[in-house]
């Protein structure tokens, strides 16, 4: 490759791996060669010696441990799933709603929009740590806490699934509309940068459009479907990876693989349960991403 | 004539429906926005209150918020266990150098990616976006090993003969990762930035090119300059994330002190220290009243979102604003 040969623009392209270098760098070393690792021990069991790592090679041995010996791996991942697919909708569905009320004008905007973002400053895995163990230490037993905090719960839970059902709602629909009731707190909180995002391109929609249709007599519903909801589905797609990855720190998946690594020293399988759930993410955001890849009106 | 009246009667009565209509819904949205607005200030209002709350009022069944008895004693027990300003410095300063690293090669590497059109430029940015979807937990591993005996291309083992340095319990891993833009969420920022400088016209750059600017001039001074929204927007959630995380800090710097690991640890540490600092006993056979040690564990960890507080209250203009404006959605 004789750089003088080149035309201007094509040496005008290569001035770009200058800009790159520094991510290129950190790719090849700090993330490539690391991953490559992983999926290699994977296949091993690892000790750690003093002057560095022995590895044995298992073979498949840590991925058949992982889902079916392991005690816990099974639970945890179907839950871990099943709770995603849960709230994602909800968190989407929140933050729609939110962004919309938020982009209308009223006073107090600015600051409720800043409380409404506050979460997101506040949302640290150290804090929900301390207050989770604070509570502990006050109780006395990890496992008493979990049944008190159920138990108060169910106990409104109750009441309201009965009046839900006898207005004539179906049992999985009063169902799922319980759970999200429930679940409001970790659904405020895990919204913020969403409806940050959705707020962003409601205002990007330009306004002729609503006058247009509030001409031609459209009602408010209906410019909401018409106009709002398919200007803005893009961000719909970007939205759910984004609220798919958030849920990654902190869940119960991550403390798992962590300590299966760190305390009881079982690095082979540690690497194992991280890449199954690598592919069971990436799975589902293909799914989401083929299915709604369709539907999305791009402009 | 009577047509007239009729139809002035009938517009008149739909005015006043609307009107009652739309007096609703703003009193249904207020409501609502209060509502939630609770929801979200309600645990630091707490906090407030019972940081100044005095230990003989936990057991006063008529207090809510308002505590009958003022006292500083609980920020001084909480300051004193976390040993708080000195530890503030430090992470202050692990977090200030991170961010300005991350940003520095996010914004190299989000030019590079949108106006230049060097061979493999998509399949990079592809892979960009894998390192934003593959979980961390995957790399955690191997880069701890990585770390423990650190060894640039086997420079070290040639030189010494040793396996190599030991990067463990030092600032080191995380402003590597974040100088190469490999670190937190890193990805993420380089999409920002790639979105909003193709965002900005060509005609800018065309310009510096006829003026003689070099490629490299005209990003310091041209580009640069006109990409403060994203510079904003990565700042601030760069600097936020870096402050709350717990993930790389347990990973490489369980030792140090650091306001995410202090605060994870505060109530085993409360418990321990507070019967000493308060002055019942010495032996560790004497346990605190469990009240009080929720009381100092809750004061620590309104003194360690403070920072976050205040920095949120100067810039929450901007967090919006900049979001519009970096290029992310449209």
């Amino acid at each position: 490759m004789k750089l003088k040969g080149m035309s201007l623009y094509r040496k005008r392209s290569m001035l770009g791996f200058f800009f790159i270098g520094p991510w290129l760098i950190g790719f090849l070393f700090l993330y490539l060669t690391p991953l490559l690792q992983s999926i290699k021990f994977s296949f091993t069991k690892l000790e750690i010696q003093p002057e560095g790592y022995s590895l044995m090679g298992v073979g498949w041995e840590n991925f058949r441990n992982a889902l079916f010996v392991d005690a816990s791996f099974n639970r945890i991942i179907t839950s871990s799933v099943w709770e995603m697919i849960v709230s994602v909708p909800m968190i989407l569905f929140f933050s729609l709603f939110s962004a919309t009320i938020l982009n209308q004008k009223f006073r107090g905007r600015t600051l409720t929009r800043a409380i409404f973002f506050l979460p997101v400053i506040l949302a640290s895995n150290a804090i929900e740590a301390a207050e989770k163990s604070g509570l502990i230490n006050l109780i006395g037993s990890a496992t008493y806490l979990e049944e008190m905090q159920g138990a108060t719960s169910s106990y409104n839970v109750t009441s309201i699934v009965y009046t839900l059902l006898d207005i004539g709602i179906p049992l999985t629909f009063a169902d799922y509309i319980v759970t999200a009731i429930l679940s409001i707190y970790s659904i405020i909180t895990n919204s913020g940068v969403q409806i940050l995002i959705f707020l962003a391109a409601l205002q990007s929609v330009p306004n002729t459009m609503y006058e247009v249709a509030k001409m031609e007599g459209a009602t408010a519903y209906e410019s909401f479907w018409k106009i709002t909801f398919p200007m803005v589905s893009p961000l719909i797609l970007t939205n759910i990876i984004y609220t798919v990855i958030d849920s990654f720190s902190g869940s119960p998946i991550t403390t798992l693989i962590y300590s299966t690594a760190f305390e009881t020293q079982n690095f082979g399988l540690s690497a194992a349960m991280s890449w199954i759930y690598t592919i069971v993410v990436a799975l589902f955001l293909a799914i989401i991403g083929v299915v709604l890849g369709k539907r999305i009106h791009y402009n | 004539m009577g047509k007239e009246i009729a139809e002035a009667r009938y517009y008149r009565k739909k005015r006043e429906q609307q009107k009652l209509f739309d007096l609703l819904y703003v009193i249904f949205r207020g409501l609502l926005i209060i509502g939630i607005s609770f929801i979200i200030i309600y645990p630091i209002i707490q906090k407030i209150a019972v940081a100044f709350k005095d230990k003989v009022d936990i057991y006063n069944p008529t207090i809510y918020m308002v505590p009958v008895n003022f006292t500083w004693e609980n920020l001084t027990m909480a300051m004193s266990i976390l040993d708080y300003f000195p530890m503030l410095g430090k992470t202050l300063v692990f977090v200030v150098v991170t961010t300005l690293c991350t940003v520095a090669s996010c914004a190299l590497a989000g030019y590079g990616f949108a106006r230049f059109n060097f061979p493999g430029n998509g399949m990079f940015f592809g892979v960009v976006i894998i390192t934003i979807l593959v979980p961390t937990t995957t790399l955690m591993l191997p880069y701890y090993l990585h770390f423990k005996n650190f060894d640039f291309l086997g420079i070290i083992g040639l030189l010494t003969g040793k396996p190599g340095v030991n990067l463990i319990n030092t600032y080191w891993p995380s402003i590597i990762t974040s100088a190469t833009a490999i670190g937190l969420k890193a990805g993420l920022f380089i999409y920002i930035f790639r979105q909003f400088f193709k965002g900005l016209p060509k005609e800018i750059e065309e310009a510096s090119f006829i003026d003689g600017a070099g490629g490299i001039q005209t990003f310091f001074r041209i580009m640069l300059p006109n990409a403060i929204p994203p510079i904003i927007t990565v700042v601030l959630f760069c600097f936020v994330w870096q402050y709350n995380d717990t993930f790389y800090t347990t990973l490489f710097m369980s030792g140090m002190e650091l306001m995410s690991l202090k605060v994870a640890t505060l109530p085993s540490q409360a418990d321990q220290f507070i019967p000493v600092l308060m002055g019942y006993s010495h032996s560790s056979g004497f346990k605190a009243d469990p009240n009080h040690v929720a009381m100092v564990v809750d004061t620590g960890i309104l003194l360690a979102i403070l920072p976050l507080l205040a920095l949120y209250l100067v810039v929450q203009r901007y967090f919006v604003e900049s979001i519009e404006r970096s290029g992310i959605v449209g």
